[in-house]
């Protein structure tokens, strides 16, 4: 089916399938690999993206389901330079193997953006689907409470 | 000793970064998704491959059958019989075959390969291939395995005495450990490209090029310079990629050669979980001869761990065990025995620890035992046996400098506070089982643990491992086959040789790691990375730096004696002379390349007999303990953790954040081993295979957690640097037992400690 999404803020019209993965039409119809799986089955958030705003795991998104919407992946984040919460995981460590790391800051970019206090709670609590075998989390906590006192 | 060490305030470029933490090289990449992993990168014409893998766990393969009412049409299909050289994966022993021909020896064990272009036509190819095999009886308990693949015994002074004398206590325990994946993130992948000269090109995701490179010159019969092994951005490893990818890139290769085309194989969750390497299950026997004050006499420990049907790590997995078995302590008589054996269950392999998460949980859960039969504290009993100075351990090893035992467990008590907690938590156990506050009990545990740095025994001494730097028109390029698998090696090496040549950070790069380019450094395994070619690279750009001060005093009619380079800037008595990057560029236009490359040597008086198995097992060990606080739901038996504290002394930290990170990191990998982690096999298939049924840590899992670094500089590593990456996977499960017990009177001798264990040990008489 020919379907219309915003991509990263712009428009891109596409002939799919209509029940392929949102993750695959992103890594191979529009070749962007910054969104990445661990798992296909929704556990692991490496493919977390933004769908309306709102954070899903492209994994378990059928691309019909996005048709219309406006999807922001990694490469949305920044253009030229990195923004504070991606120069937060370069400076506080919250980046190791760096394979969970691009839906790690989509979550908590989303968090950012709710504008909720970055209390620890909060902030383990916005990432609790997305996992990490390399950090044990603590730096990456750190990492977005320092772009939280960056950017307010 | 520092608690939060210096961060991110970046020196200028003319100061050192050695002890400092600039940003990570490959960070800006992989925060913004631009790093590119295996799954990442387009080869022109590729095909996609797939296993057929064995649906029991012994038997003997009658035959292979392909559909013939199938369309096979663009489909390569591969079986043993396709295998132009040695049919095995090569590693210790050649025992395991590519693809099996004759037996199978486990489930999952591959059988046949196909490549296709189209996914989903490849998915419905695999069920179109029978294999019949006639299965034979499993072995799938390691207790009744009569297979053993090797044994160890260390023996100090005469445990028989000891034993015999009725003013002495003597303790056993047996404690039980079981299979741990290491569920890196980014799943095995591998793209193996066939070349016109009969060879092959392998891109993937790895932590030892070199083993690729070896082990499929004999599967292809090709030569050294047919083959060229490249690692990519590699999304985790911690052991699981040590050995396993000669496997897939042997599988990929093979494919590729007969389809002529590039094949790439990427696992499914699943598929890596089910066939992949994982910790060694163990069963612990400790018996123990100990005075009423709590000092040890005498142990005899009995180690027998589950190889899996193969061969593959698992004798350089039990030695590094059976040598950490009595842990961190004094022991003037032991006997130490260790075998590990042959099952019909997929290979076990290397996952951070390597043995020693294993011995340890059975050496401090067995401490704790001992102090709870003899009535003490537990931290007393450490402190008292704890390894000093002086010391000689089991094997004859005198410690000669760099032991903190004792000042990691004194931080990590005070800081826990850990004598307050443990009277709280002794004081609650007093209250009245009806009582509301009593039905959550608190307790608090520690840990005391070391690792040794390195190749075990004469491994250094075999690898000679090469390692250096080519110097560039813009500073120096790091040559070594050593990987970044997330844990900072570019950065780290990059900081080495900077420091040694008096240049900023950023005119050191790293080399792609090729196997065509750059010398084998010996695999990214061990703890071995930092102290064994991180200072082989500091020997090497020292070696550099020499020759350039050379060519500046010659060049600039000066004392060679007397040039020397700062931040950059070549200088003598006070006086600039010029710039790094002009006096490279100079000599590479005047004398040609240079390169410096250095090879690894065992630091002097360090000597392993591998026969007698006596000597120095290790140049040098790091040291850590662990305090875990927690509390026990005595209704749900779940276990919450409330706060951890950890010490540790590795020498020097190079890159302070980094080395937190592995700390951390470590340490979260081994609460999901004490709490989380546990595969479960029926007739020697694993049921939980997915991330949704076998579960680790998440951000919510981790209590708040202390980070101490202590300082202890080993007179060989580079600037004092031991190794670090595996040690925080050692202490932290035996703490959380310890702490478990201090809250509910119980030590659980099984991992995971799981609500259905603390339940049966609440209700056991």
């Amino acid at each position: 089916m020919r379907l219309e999404l915003r991509i990263n803020g712009s428009v891109r019209s596409l002939e799919v399938e209509p029940l392929k993965r949102l993750l695959d039409v992103l890594r191979e119809d529009l070749i962007l690999t910054g969104t990445k799986e661990g798992c296909g089955e929704g556990e692991c958030g490496a493919c977390a993206v933004l769908l309306d705003g709102q954070l899903v795991n492209s994994c378990l998104v059928a691309v019909c389901q996005a048709a219309g919407a406006s999807v922001v992946t990694i490469e949305g984040l920044s253009s030229s330079a990195l923004t504070p919460l991606q120069r937060s995981f370069v400076e506080c460590g919250g980046a190791q193997c760096g394979i969970c790391t691009p839906g790690m800051i989509v979550a908590g970019q989303c968090f950012l953006d709710s504008g909720a206090a970055a209390t620890d709670e909060a902030v383990r609590e916005a990432i609790a689907g997305n996992l990490c075998r390399c950090t044990g989390y603590t730096k990456i906590v750190e990492s977005i409470q320092h772009a939280a006192r960056e950017t307010r | 000793m520092f608690d939060k060490p210096p961060t991110m305030k970046h020196a200028d470029n003319s100061k050192s970064t050695v002890g400092h933490s600039p940003p990570r090289k490959d960070g800006p990449d992989k925060v913004t998704g631009r790093a590119r992993y295996l799954d990442d990168l387009a080869f022109p014409g590729q095909l996609w491959g797939r296993t057929v893998r064995s649906q029991v766990p012994h038997g003997r393969i009658r035959s292979i059958e392909f559909d013939p009412r199938f369309d096979w049409s663009g489909i390569v299909r591969v079986t043993a019989a396709d295998i132009p050289g040695d049919n095995i994966v090569q590693l210790i022993e050649d025992d395991q075959p590519m693809l099996a021909h004759d037996m199978v020896k486990h489930r999952e064990e591959p059988i046949a390969l196909l490549a296709c272009a189209d996914r989903e036509r490849l998915e419905e190819a695999l069920l179109h291939v029978d294999v019949k095999i006639d299965p034979l009886p499993p072995v799938l308990d390691l207790l009744l395995s009569t297979h053993v693949f090797k044994s160890y015994r260390i023996e100090a002074g005469d445990i028989k005495p000891a034993f015999a004398d009725s003013s002495l206590r003597v303790v056993e325990g047996i404690y039980r450990v079981g299979h741990q994946e290491q569920m890196y993130i980014e799943p095995n992948a591998i793209c193996a490209v066939p070349r016109e000269d009969f060879g092959v090109t392998i891109y993937g995701s790895m932590q030892c090029p070199f083993y690729i490179h070896r082990g499929l010159q004999r599967l292809l019969k090709i030569n050294d310079s047919q083959i060229a092994v490249i690692q990519v951005v590699t999304g985790g490893g911690f052991g699981g990629k040590e050995d396993y990818p000669t496997v897939l890139a042997g599988h990929a290769a093979l494919l590729a050669r007969k389809a002529g085309k590039p094949v790439k194989m990427i696992y499914k969750r699943e598929e890596d979980v089910a066939a992949t390497t994982k910790r060694h299950p163990a069963v612990l026997r400790y018996r123990t001869a100990v005075k009423p004050d709590g000092e040890f006499v005498a142990c005899e420990i009995d180690v027998v761990m589950d190889g899996g049907a193969y061969v593959t790590l698992s004798p350089v997995v039990a030695s590094r065990g059976v040598l950490h078995a009595s842990g961190a302590y004094r022991w003037p008589h032991a006997r130490i025995d260790c075998r590990v054996v042959q099952t019909h269950t997929p290979p076990n392999g290397a996952f951070r620890g390597f043995g020693v998460p294993q011995t340890l949980f059975g050496c401090e859960a067995h401490v704790e035992k001992i102090a709870l039969e003899l009535g003490l504290d537990p931290l007393l009993v450490r402190r008292k046996n704890a390894l000093v100075v002086g010391d000689v351990m089991p094997t004859g090893q005198r410690l000669t400098e760099s032991v903190s035992a004792l000042p990691v467990l004194e931080a990590v008590a005070a800081r826990s506070g850990y004598a307050a907690k443990r009277e709280a938590a002794m004081e609650a156990a007093r209250l009245p089982a009806g009582s509301a506050r009593a039905r959550k009990r608190r307790g608090i545990g520690l840990s005391l643990a070391l690792h040794g740095a390195g190749f075990t025994g004469s491994g250094e001494a075999h690898l000679k491992s090469r390692a250096g730097l080519e110097l560039t028109a813009s500073g120096a390029r790091v040559l070594s086959a050593s990987t970044d698998i997330g844990q900072g090696t570019i950065t780290v090496f990059s900081q080495l040789a900077a420091e040694a040549l008096g240049v900023p950070l950023s005119m050191i790069e790293v080399a792609v790691n090729d196997t065509s380019r750059v010398p084998d450094s010996g695999p990214t395994v061990a703890s071995r990375t930092t102290m064994v070619v991180g200072g082989t690279i500091a020997r090497a750009a020292e070696a550099m730096a020499r020759v350039l001060q050379g060519y500046v005093a010659q060049t600039h009619a000066v004392p060679a004696g007397e040039v020397c380079c700062v931040g950059g800037i070549f200088a003598a008595r006070g006086r600039s002379l010029a710039p790094f990057e002009s006096i490279a560029r100079r000599y590479l236009d005047e004398r040609g390349p240079l390169v410096c490359i250095e090879q690894y040597e065992l630091p002097p008086g360090v000597q392993w007999d591998d026969a007698a198995y006596r000597g120095s097992a290790y140049p040098c060990y790091a040291w850590a303990a662990t305090a875990v606080e927690l509390e026990v739901d005595l209704d749900t038996y779940e276990i919450k953790l409330l706060d951890l504290v950890t010490a540790s002394e590795f020498g020097k930290a190079i890159h302070p954040v980094l080395a937190e990170g592995q700390i951390e990191g470590g340490t979260v990998q081994a609460l999901g081993y004490a709490l989380l982690e546990e595969h479960i096999y029926v007739d020697g298939r694993l049921l939980n295979t997915r991330m949704q049924n076998y579960i680790i840590p998440t951000a919510l899992d981790v209590p708040p957690m202390t980070t101490l670094i202590l300082e202890n500089p080993y007179s060989r590593g580079p600037h004092g640097a031991k190794g670090l990456g595996e040690l925080p996977m050692d202490g932290p499960a035996p703490a959380v037992a310890a702490a478990v017990l201090s809250a509910i009177g119980k030590l659980i001798p099984d991992l995971p400690i799981s609500p259905e264990r603390v339940m049966k040990a609440l209700h056991a008489a």
